[in-house]
């Protein structure tokens, strides 16, 4: 069966607490801290960008499978939506840095929150095809958001990898589906610098529908219910969502926290719900069910049903926990945050 | 800007995105920046290619506060001769910490990072640079 072999994350160094930033804006901090239930978000030093952010997760993948020669690696999808350049695909960078070239596919993947888990499945139907020994997927996003804007409460910047084959796998994946839909949520046009978002309207018929969707097909098709899972992993843009579809679909509060990291580093994008994972991956037993569905604006959610194996012992000290990144900290203010976040003008380099 | 440098940029891919060196395999004599001659054993030298573990210690550094064109945001920063774990010393910026924490002999590990941009039409050069290991962190 398909699974999953490796995982890696990296979360950068730097966070800004929500206070500091209602501060600048004459805000309640508290309502924003009560309305999204995230305290703090990370942020990327200036020497950090979704290049730099995949190349640590995806070192970090390597780390924990010693098995696994980077050479063997057909395929790498980045999935992002601040990819650095507009032409010139991160993939081929992260590929020449873990030295996975030049006998292998790549390329980038955009689908807003969600571009890291169609990366996954891309990798996952690559190697069950057995085109590819091994498959790499990338979520990774270092979020823009227009100043005194809501995002800039929760857009952060992370990173998770997964390396997808057959053998020596630490959870096996014994099912996925998706769901897909144009609904105008989310979006950035062409040549802008921050995203635009249609208030309220981002809940019911965009991420609810999607995710509570997907999830309850994912599930009918396996024939599976939330009481045969362990944990539940749902894209958390901020902690109220998650939670709340946890409460729709009918598992329990504990199933979701061990993967609720969104209070603690704000929303990584597309890295979100894969560092969701990541942390459940991080405490899980042999035999653990894990769901998890990731939520793309635009619109549209993948759902995973994944079974932990008895390698995970083995191999989960082999690389940093996405713990051990959380507690790495460093507190920012404004000023510092926004000339990490090249918000200044006339800001030469 | 103009793109200057772009290919010598991609030339040292190797050194600048793997860490990558050279080790002669008649005298074992290990070198970074990679070499294609062995200065100790001239034409009876074997180099051959060697990625290091990017482990190592700070042997010295230097703080800037006045800095090269390109890198004003960034100061005040650290730069720092790393000895590596394998031998060869390595000059490198040490991120991740502020100049009051670097220390010599402390602990670093590699890391990739932007190295700079040629302005905003310009590639971006990325490589190596250093930070405090995993266990010194876990340690503090």
């Amino acid at each position: 069966m398909v699974g999953i072999v490796s995982y890696g994350v990296y979360i950068p160094r730097w966070r800004i607490k929500t206070e500091e930033i209602a501060k600048v804006w004459d805000q309640d901090a508290d309502r924003f801290k009560e309305g999204l239930l995230v305290e703090e978000k990370s942020v990327p030093s200036l020497d950090e960008d979704t290049v730099t952010l995949a190349v640590e997760a995806a070192r970090n993948a390597l780390n924990r499978s010693p098995e696994v020669n980077a050479k063997e690696i057909g395929a790498l999808y980045v999935g992002s939506e601040s990819h650095p350049y507009a032409v010139k695909p991160t993939a081929t960078i992260v590929a020449e840095a873990i030295d996975a070239t030049p006998s292998l596919t790549a390329a980038d993947m955009e689908f807003a929150c969600k571009a890291g888990t169609a990366g996954l499945q891309a990798c996952m139907g690559l190697v069950k095809a057995e085109y590819v020994k091994y498959g790499m997927a990338i979520g990774a996003d270092t979020a823009q958001a227009q100043p005194s804007d809501a995002l800039e409460y929760t857009a952060a910047a992370g990173a998770a990898a997964y390396i997808i084959g057959r053998d020596s796998v630490i959870a096996d994946i014994e099912g996925t589906y998706s769901t897909t839909q144009d609904v105008p949520d989310f979006w950035r046009r062409e040549g802008e610098g921050y995203p635009q978002h249609g208030g309220r309207f981002t809940g019911e018929p965009a991420y609810f529908t999607q995710v509570v969707n997907c999830t309850r097909g994912l599930m009918e098709r396996l024939g599976t219910k939330p009481k045969d899972y362990d944990y539940a992993v749902f894209h958390q843009p901020n902690g109220k969502f998650p939670l709340r579809a946890a409460q729709i679909l009918g598992f329990d509060k504990e199933k979701v926290m061990p993967g609720l990291i969104v209070t603690k580093i704000g929303n990584t994008y597309s890295g979100a719900s894969l560092l969701g994972l990541a942390s459940v991956l991080d405490q899980a037993k042999q035999g653990d069910r894990i769901l998890v569905t990731s939520y793309g604006s635009g619109a549209g959610s993948d759902s995973f049903s994944i079974v932990v194996t008895n390698l995970i012992e083995e191999k989960r000290d082999l690389a940093p926990s996405t713990e051990f990144y959380i507690n790495r900290k460093e507190y920012i203010d404004y000023a510092h945050y926004s000339k990490f976040k090249r918000q200044l003008r006339g800001f030469v380099n | 800007m103009t793109m200057y440098g772009v290919p010598s940029h991609w030339r040292r891919y190797k050194e600048r995105y793997r860490l990558s060196g050279t080790r002669c395999e008649t005298c074992g004599n290990i070198y970074f920046p990679p070499r294609k001659v062995c200065p100790h054993c001239r034409r009876e030298g074997k180099p051959v290619s060697m990625n290091f573990s990017g482990k190592g210690k700070v042997y010295t550094f230097s703080v800037i506060r006045v800095p090269s064109e390109g890198f004003e945001a960034y100061a005040p920063y650290v730069i720092g001769l790393i000895q590596l774990e394998e031998g060869p010393k390595v000059t490198t910026q040490i991120v991740d910490c502020s100049p009051e924490e670097v220390y010599i002999d402390m602990p670093v590990e590699v890391c990739f990072r932007k190295l700079r941009e040629q302005g905003k039409e310009g590639i971006i050069c990325y490589g190596f640079k250093f930070k405090p290991t995993t266990d010194a962190i876990l340690k503090k």
